[in-house]
């Protein structure tokens, strides 16, 4: 099962890319743009995919070779219809010109996901032909030109996102994130790095809180406990607040498993749906139906949002890829919930790709409730690595020897383990 | 001897052992306290007796809210088994008239009469001070040998052009709107903005909430913003974060908001403008100059932790000087400052342990430190954690949205802070301040008895939450041996 699941997802890089510059769509829904965030996950998934004898290593360097030449020589600027700036990259491009869509953002954090995957080629393919070795040498250049340093606009942590039209977003992060990775990154760089002090800035709101007898840092949707681990090997390696706390990262995203778990086991909001084998509230896609009325209870039923547990927001919908994901943390509660969705869906065999939420208590197609439609590059490629990770640690095994990856989880104050 | 009572005032009988401008919360207090202390003691209002708690703040603004609270009890009532009332209208007149019945009511136990049968000469008008000890009110020359400066605070009004020619209600004058606006714009997503959006939405205005920060309620903890988030959305609020206001102007009976979120830019077309960003110390025409008292037009009178002036004879205690705004803050600074400045006390504010609250639904409180406060003094942390949905008594009462969290020292049981949010989270947090007030850890609040089911049930799980946490680790440390010899 876990090899068809995994095959499957990857099969999302071969049909939503764009072999001309490697572009990936952000989902697959027609006219989708792409988002460079799924193309760090398609990136590390090629390594996979040849590993695993669906791609030969040829065809996974020309899909990487175009991708990385793609970015190195597409506009960077301050001007809005530029691909990226300062080393950065705007969150989602046209597929197929590579510009920015939908007036979004520079983002560091996708950027960072996307440097993952980058590195992540750097790292596998190491071999003699010239198409390996410009590999490693693109992966240098777009790591190196990155101004790290820039994002924080002078304040101490990292800003979420910088456009054209009205510079900085306001908005920073609060509490335990995602952004791990982005740190690990911008600390390690040999160019424009982020000083050591931004990191403690960054974790400056961790909360480590008890929750269901549980002790943990907290955060709220799971896809917060998983990004960063796609890529990096947390096991047995602590910065200071975990070594203050005698846990770890993986272990905390374990413990974030049974949290998740327990709060579905509970229902609170008494969806009916949820269960011991059918978790996981993350971000993901929602019916979008706004408010309504189901069975006496007012319901609101939101879009794309990040769900978390146990204080919300919760409309009863699920992402099956965060209970999938969870594999490294938890095998069997991640196998055990992820049969349990294909008794429910039989159809998702079919493609074996992972749809982007369901919601048996919001009104759908059929009684099964609400299905998101088509698949996520995100989601997709988030089940690969994970799953990878959870077979053979191949993911791990490369970023443990990527001199960033060390550099920077050093900086940040981590050690022990294989650090 | 009983002091007269007039509109003017008493005449002054000589020099007065305290001296208080202000009758809102802080200078009412005062006022009782050194009275009852034997003290002469002279009171200077301009305004209403009980100040902006009392006759424009928390009083109306409950008042209102249980009504709102109500109607939308009435309209969730299948939730709770119960049947949605046929034609649920709101009378709107009815809501009004009643806030005015009960200011009125909690209005007479501060009575001018009352205030001077209990020995308080009362004046109004303007107090200005002539010198270091002596004020002018209403022709009178008044002298101290103490004085508190009480004058709490007034609406800050934003500079967003056009607002003011378009005209826009604060605390001041909503409460005497006489019927329902239609559509609302709100401006200010802190206490006032959020109470009020969410009682006017629940009596049918069509409001829309913007608040110039990612989160409402800024200092709150994020969890508890988020929550907040959704249940405004729930009752039909429509949220703009992170958003400015940029501009205000009138087309026809219209009042029409520029809003402005990072680069996108949209209007929003209202009835009524409610702004609730902030106030803005009441300092001027004090002549505070004259009695040698610091002070700033925007941040208000500087004082010690003991409430002093830069005049060391002058106090200043509530809304004209303190961060925290809320009157339980004020009546506690009234008490220090009679104790400091009448009888060489050494009360500190700091030492106060004051839980404060923001009533809307469900209400959120906190008392003591955040985490993000303790972690930057570099003290360890550790929260432990209660949803209420883990609570009998909420799940019985269909209230089962929010946390208690109590964070204590790691490693120990010492309550460092706590915040609550509940549908009585104001009283649940209570329990928590007298634990901080009498010195208890939380271990303590584990062996309390509570009868069963009650919501503050939460506060004993978390204590026994930490109590578990604490034998797992003596276990743990216990089982060190054996698994050493095992191996």
């Amino acid at each position: 099962m876990l090899d068809r699941l995994e095959h499957g997802a990857f099969r999302y890089f071969v049909d939503a890319a764009n072999p001309e510059n490697g572009l990936v769509a952000d989902r697959s829904r027609k006219g989708s743009p792409a988002s460079i965030a799924v193309v760090g996950f398609a990136l590390s998934a090629y390594a996979v995919a040849v590993e695993r004898g669906w791609l030969t290593r040829e065809d996974a360097a020309a899909r990487t070779l175009a991708t990385l030449r793609f970015f190195a020589e597409s506009a960077q600027g301050s001007t809005s219809d530029a691909t990226g700036y300062k080393g950065f990259y705007y969150h989602f491009l046209d597929l197929q010109t590579g510009k920015r869509v939908w007036q979004c953002e520079v983002s560091p954090i996708d950027t960072a996901l996307l440097l993952a995957g980058v590195l992540t080629a750097g790292a596998y393919f190491t071999g003699a032909p010239s198409s390996e070795a410009e590999i490693r040498a693109l992966a240098r250049d777009l790591y190196g030109r990155i101004d790290w340093d820039w994002a924080r606009n002078g304040k101490a942590a990292v800003s979420q996102g910088w456009k054209p039209e009205c510079g900085f977003l306001h908005y920073g992060w609060q509490g335990y994130n995602e952004a791990a990775l982005l740190y690990v990154l911008g600390l390690g760089s040999p160019t424009h790095p982020l000083p050591s002090s931004s990191y403690p800035a960054w974790t400056a709101t961790y909360q480590w809180e008890c929750i269901y007898g549980h002790a943990l840092l907290y955060a709220g949707p799971l896809f917060v406990h998983q990004f960063s681990h796609a890529w990096i090997d947390f096991r047995k390696i602590q910065d200071s607040f975990m070594r203050e706390k005698g846990s770890d990262y993986f272990e905390n995203s374990c413990r974030a498993v049974d949290v998740q778990r327990e709060y579905a086991r509970r229902d609170p909001n008494e969806y009916g749906t949820y269960g011991v084998d059918c978790w996981g509230l993350s971000a993901c896609d929602g019916p979008s139906l706004g408010a309504l009325r189901v069975r006496g209870r007012e319901r609101r039923f939101f879009e794309y949002a990040a769900r978390g547990a146990p204080f919300g927001p919760d409309d009863g919908t699920v992402a099956p890829v965060a209970a999938l994901a969870s594999l490294p943390f938890a095998p069997a509660l991640a196998l055990s919930a992820v049969r349990h969705f294909l008794e429910l869906y039989p159809e998702w065999q079919e493609s074996w790709q992972l749809p982007g939420g369901f919601n048996p208590a919001a009104p759908g197609a059929d009684s099964r409730g609400w299905v998101s439609e088509g698949s996520y590059g995100l989601d997709q490629g988030l089940a690969v690595l994970m799953i990878e990770n959870y077979r053979s640690g191949l993911i791990w095994k490369l970023m443990r020897s990527s001199p960033p990856i060390r550099l920077g989880l050093k900086r940040a104050g981590f050690r022990g383990g294989w650090l | 001897m009983t002091a007269s009572l007039s509109r003017r005032g008493p005449n002054p009988r000589g020099r007065y052992h305290l001296l208080i401008i202000g009758a809102g919360p802080a200078g009412l207090v005062a006022a009782q306290a050194a009275v009852r202390h034997g003290a002469k003691v002279a009171l200077i209002e301009r305004d209403l007796l009980g100040g902006t708690c009392l006759n424009k703040g928390c009083v109306p603004s409950k008042t209102i809210i249980r009504t709102s609270r109500l109607y939308r009890e009435m309209r969730d009532a299948e939730r709770l088994g119960g049947r949605v009332p046929s034609g649920i209208e709101v009378d709107f007149a009815a809501v009004m008239a009643r806030v005015r019945r009960i200011r009125a009511r909690l209005s007479e136990r501060v009575s001018a009469e009352r205030l001077a049968a209990s020995g308080i000469d009362v004046y109004f008008g303007d107090a200005r001070f002539a010198g270091r000890d002596s004020v002018t009110v209403e022709g009178s020359v008044l002298r101290f040998k103490r004085a508190l400066v009480a004058t709490g605070a007034r609406p800050l009004r934003p500079p967003i052009p056009g607002l003011e020619e378009s005209g826009y209600l604060t605390y001041d004058n909503v409460f005497d709107l006489t019927e329902c606006p239609r559509r609302l714009l709100v401006i200010g997503g802190g206490p006032v903005g959020c109470e009020l959006a969410q009682a006017f939405a629940r009596l049918g205005a069509r409001v829309t909430l913007v608040q110039d920060e990612p989160m409402f309620l800024g200092h709150e903890e994020r969890d508890a913003a988020q929550l907040l988030s959704e249940a405004l959305a729930r009752d039909g609020i429509e949220i703009h974060l992170d958003t400015q206001t940029t501009r205000v102007h009138v087309e026809g009976r219209d009042k029409v908001a520029d809003l402005v979120h990072d680069d996108v830019k949209r209007t929003v077309s209202v009835d009524q403008i409610l702004v609730g960003v902030g106030t803005a110390p009441n300092v001027q025409g004090l002549n505070l100059e004259a009695a040698g008292v610091a002070y700033d037009a925007a941040a208000g009178i500087p004082v010690d932790d003991f409430l002093r002036t830069s005049n060391p004879s002058i106090f200043a205690a509530g809304d004209v000087c303190a961060e925290n705004k809320f009157p339980h803050i004020e009546t506690a600074a009234g008490r220090i400052v009679v104790e400091n400045a009448l009888f060489l006390g050494r009360q500190r504010l700091s030492a106060e342990v004051i839980p404060w609250c923001t009533f809307t639904d469900p209400e959120i409180a906190h008392v003591g430190m955040y985490v993000n406060e303790a972690r930057q003094k570099n003290i360890p942390v550790k929260t432990f954690t209660v949803m209420m949905h883990e609570v009998d008594r909420a799940v019985t009462d269909g209230e089962e949205e929010g946390f208690v969290k109590v964070h204590v020292r790691e490693g120990t049981g010492k309550i460092l802070g706590a915040t609550v949010v509940a549908s009585h989270a104001g009283d649940l947090i209570n329990e928590i301040s007298l634990a901080m007030t009498a010195g208890l850890d939380l271990r303590a609040l584990a062996r309390v008895n509570q009868p069963y089911p009650t919501q503050s049930q939460a506060i004993r799980m978390a204590a026994r939450a930490y109590v578990a946490s604490r034998r797992t680790s003596v276990r743990a440390w216990l089982m060190r041996p054996h698994k050493a010899i095992r191996r």
